[in-house]
């Protein structure tokens, strides 16, 4: 599914983007509030899902390169946030929805989860 | 053989601000020299949870990167208060961090496991009251 469409499935507003998010494809998502959790186990390419709003999700997209991150529930970002986002070339979408929701719709249209890898072998 | 490219940050404590910024810059170089992309990734979390972990624990410190031929080597170097008991600190889930870290959405327990999950050597030193020193190694061609 690609940004565009996946935006409209989720009533997101699109902020932070000049690029045309039809050709950004989101095959993968990974929900999660703990940023260590998701360095640890979000596959590359995700589309990162979360109800924190603060400058450091960005970055840990950032670090990632992930193709771009949802805040739900209505949660404002801050404008540092924001700002970042917008440094960085990373769509940020704002959807009402509860996470909950987000993550039913997304899956019911066809989105994977995010691959959890098993440790490393030593 | 080519000479090693060495990179080294000062890092701010309690800055959540502009954490990671170093960690950016470590991993858009390794990007710029051609280092494949899965390698780039391990080393962009390391950096990352060894930055964050100065930020948060050790009232800043030293991050440093340096990469060579065939390997990358990632250290940080704190005056922090230390840790006393590293094999709790490496258990996933245990964490001694302050709520703001945990607003931010660290502090979950899982940074040095993570650090060392993606390192092929991983050295951790510390004494309570003087410090901490971490080394993270990752070779390119395993």
């Amino acid at each position: 599914m690609n940004l565009k469409e996946l935006a409209e499935l989720i009533n997101a507003e699109v902020i932070t983007s000049d690029r045309d998010l039809s050709e950004i494809t989101v095959p993968f998502a990974y929900a999660c509030d703990l940023m260590s959790d998701v360095l640890a186990f979000c596959s590359p390419g995700s589309l990162l899902l979360t109800g924190l709003t603060n400058i450091q999700i960005v970055r840990t997209a950032q670090m990632l390169d992930l193709p771009a991150v949802v805040f739900v529930r209505g949660k404002i970002p801050l404008e540092e946030t924001v700002n970042l986002a917008k440094e960085s070339g990373i769509p940020v979408l704002l959807s009402k929805y509860s996470l909950y929701e987000v993550c039913g719709r997304l899956y019911a249209a066809g989105v994977k989860p995010s691959y959890v890898p098993q440790p490393r072998e030593a | 053989m080519a000479a090693p490219v060495c990179m080294e940050y000062r890092i701010e404590g309690n800055n959540f601000m502009v954490a990671g910024t170093a960690s950016n810059n470590i991993k858009n170089t390794l990007k710029m020299l051609g280092i494949q992309s899965d390698v780039c990734r391990r080393a962009a979390v390391i950096a990352y949870e060894a930055e964050i972990n100065l930020v948060i624990h050790a009232n800043g410190g030293i991050l440093k990167a340096v990469i060579s031929e065939y390997k990358l080597e990632i250290s940080t170097e704190d005056e922090g208060p230390g840790i006393p008991n590293i094999d709790q600190a490496m258990t996933e889930g245990y964490t001694t961090a302050s709520n703001q870290a945990r607003e931010m959405g660290f502090g979950a327990g899982m940074g040095l496991p993570n650090i060392k999950r993606n390192s092929d050597l991983f050295e951790i030193e510390s004494t309570p009251g003087v410090g901490t020193k971490l080394i993270s190694t990752v070779f390119f061609n395993k």
